[in-house]
């Protein structure tokens, strides 16, 4: 199990804060741009859609990188709530209200521990995810990706809505254990 | 304290974005006032930022070849967002919070009511029209007409309390109703209850003027 990769992805994403640093930003761009693309191929947008959204993903990172927080967030997770708004603009979907910030307070570093803490619990997200039985983990990523609800997913599948919820209950159910 | 919270499926569904948008008001409000839950939606993130590190997979996607230097052309002429300021609190005891605040253009005492009988009142917030919002006013001691769901319908306490003869639910408690869930909502002594709900399909009642009411009053 490694932390590495998190850390490195929060220390490039600080120097873009910290100093508007394009070389920090253009390997985070080679990194994240072909994951957004991706994402947003699988959310339903064809390629020259998905690579003009991933573009504007990249920039509004660039824009609110003093934001990120790395004791609270993966720079993964927080690129993932960027492209996942993108989407709600690209698709024409419903407005998605968000509860007030809690972040106030005297204005402080993150902890380093909290941060280490927090990436290394990413990192094992991410192998418990790929761990998954793969019944599950195609269920996990279609409520995620596909743009569905569960019962979108039971038409498009032809699974019952039992059966989808039921393995998305034993997915979540995995990623607990193997986080706790 | 909270004791009736979100379930992992609406939590999911808002992290990826998927709610119509009453329901994700009903979410976020229920968020705004409960750590739990705030908490968990961010593991729901985390999920998400896991799949999207792993999203790459056996079908190579790849920007244009010369995607990275116009994204450096738009991003010298962007300006950076700065860290955000600590802000004073929102006060907690403030009845609604955030976003409701911003679809009701206030407070309680700027919530535009419309009787529905039996001195209920509702006002029907603006949302897209895949689900409804609505505030509801149940007078202290008072009941709502007994109703089925053909849908969802989530409803959250923001002050007082009620209870449907299953469990009792006050502020911040959030109760997910389903078509198997017939209720009577009774509202405790004390307090008028103030609640945010949100339905995605009319509800049914069993008498027979609410149902003759219900096209009128949109309830």
């Amino acid at each position: 199990m490694t932390i590495a990769n998190g850390v490195k992805w929060a220390d490039l994403l600080a120097r873009v804060a910290d100093r508007q640093d394009t070389e920090a930003f253009a390997a985070l761009f080679d990194h994240f741009a072909p994951r957004v693309k991706a994402f947003l191929i699988k959310s339903g947008a064809d390629a020259a859609l998905a690579e003009e959204c991933a573009q504007d993903v990249m920039v509004t990172v660039w824009k609110k990188a003093a934001q990120f927080d790395a004791s609270r967030a993966s720079v993964a997770t927080w690129i993932f709530t960027i492209a996942r708004n993108r989407r709600i603009d690209m698709l024409r979907r419903d407005r998605r209200p968000e509860p007030e910030e809690l972040d106030w307070g005297p204005e402080a570093e993150p902890d380093q521990l909290d941060t280490l803490v927090l990436q290394q619990e990413s990192e094992r997200l991410i192998t418990a995810i790929a761990e998954l039985p793969e019944k599950q983990r195609i269920m996990i990523e279609r409520a995620y990706f596909g743009d569905l609800t569960h019962s979108e997913i039971a038409e498009e599948t032809g699974l019952p809505l039992g059966t989808i919820k039921s393995r998305i209950r034993l997915a979540l159910e995995r990623l607990r254990h193997s986080l706790s | 304290m909270i004791t009736h919270h979100l379930n992992d499926q609406l939590l999911m569904a808002y992290s990826a974005g998927t709610l119509p948008e009453a329901f994700n008001l009903v979410v976020a409000t229920h968020i705004a006032v409960c750590d739990e839950c705030r908490a968990r939606l961010e593991s729901f993130d985390a999920i998400g930022g896991a799949l999207i590190e792993e999203s790459v997979g056996d079908a190579l996607v790849q920007m244009g070849s010369d995607s990275l230097a116009q994204t450096l052309a738009r991003i010298k002429t962007s300006t950076p967002e700065p860290r955000k300021r600590a802000a004073a609190p929102p006060p907690r005891e403030r009845v609604l919070p955030e976003p409701l605040r911003s679809y009701i253009g206030g407070g309680v005492d700027n919530i535009n009511w419309r009787p529905v009988g039996g001195g209920v009142k509702q006002a029907i917030l603006p949302t897209s029209e895949n689900a409804t919002a609505r505030m509801l006013f149940i007078p202290a001691g008072a009941a709502v007409p007994d109703h089925g769901h053909a849908g969802m319908e989530l409803t959250l306490v923001l002050q007082g309390a009620f209870a449907d003869g299953h469990d009792r639910f006050a502020r911040g408690d959030i109760e997910i109703a389903d078509e198997d869930l017939h209720h009577q909502p009774v509202a405790e002594p004390g307090l008028d209850c103030i609640c945010l709900a949100a339905t995605d399909a009319p509800l049914r009642f069993r008498g027979l003027l609410p149902r003759l009411a219900q096209p009128f009053l949109q309830i």
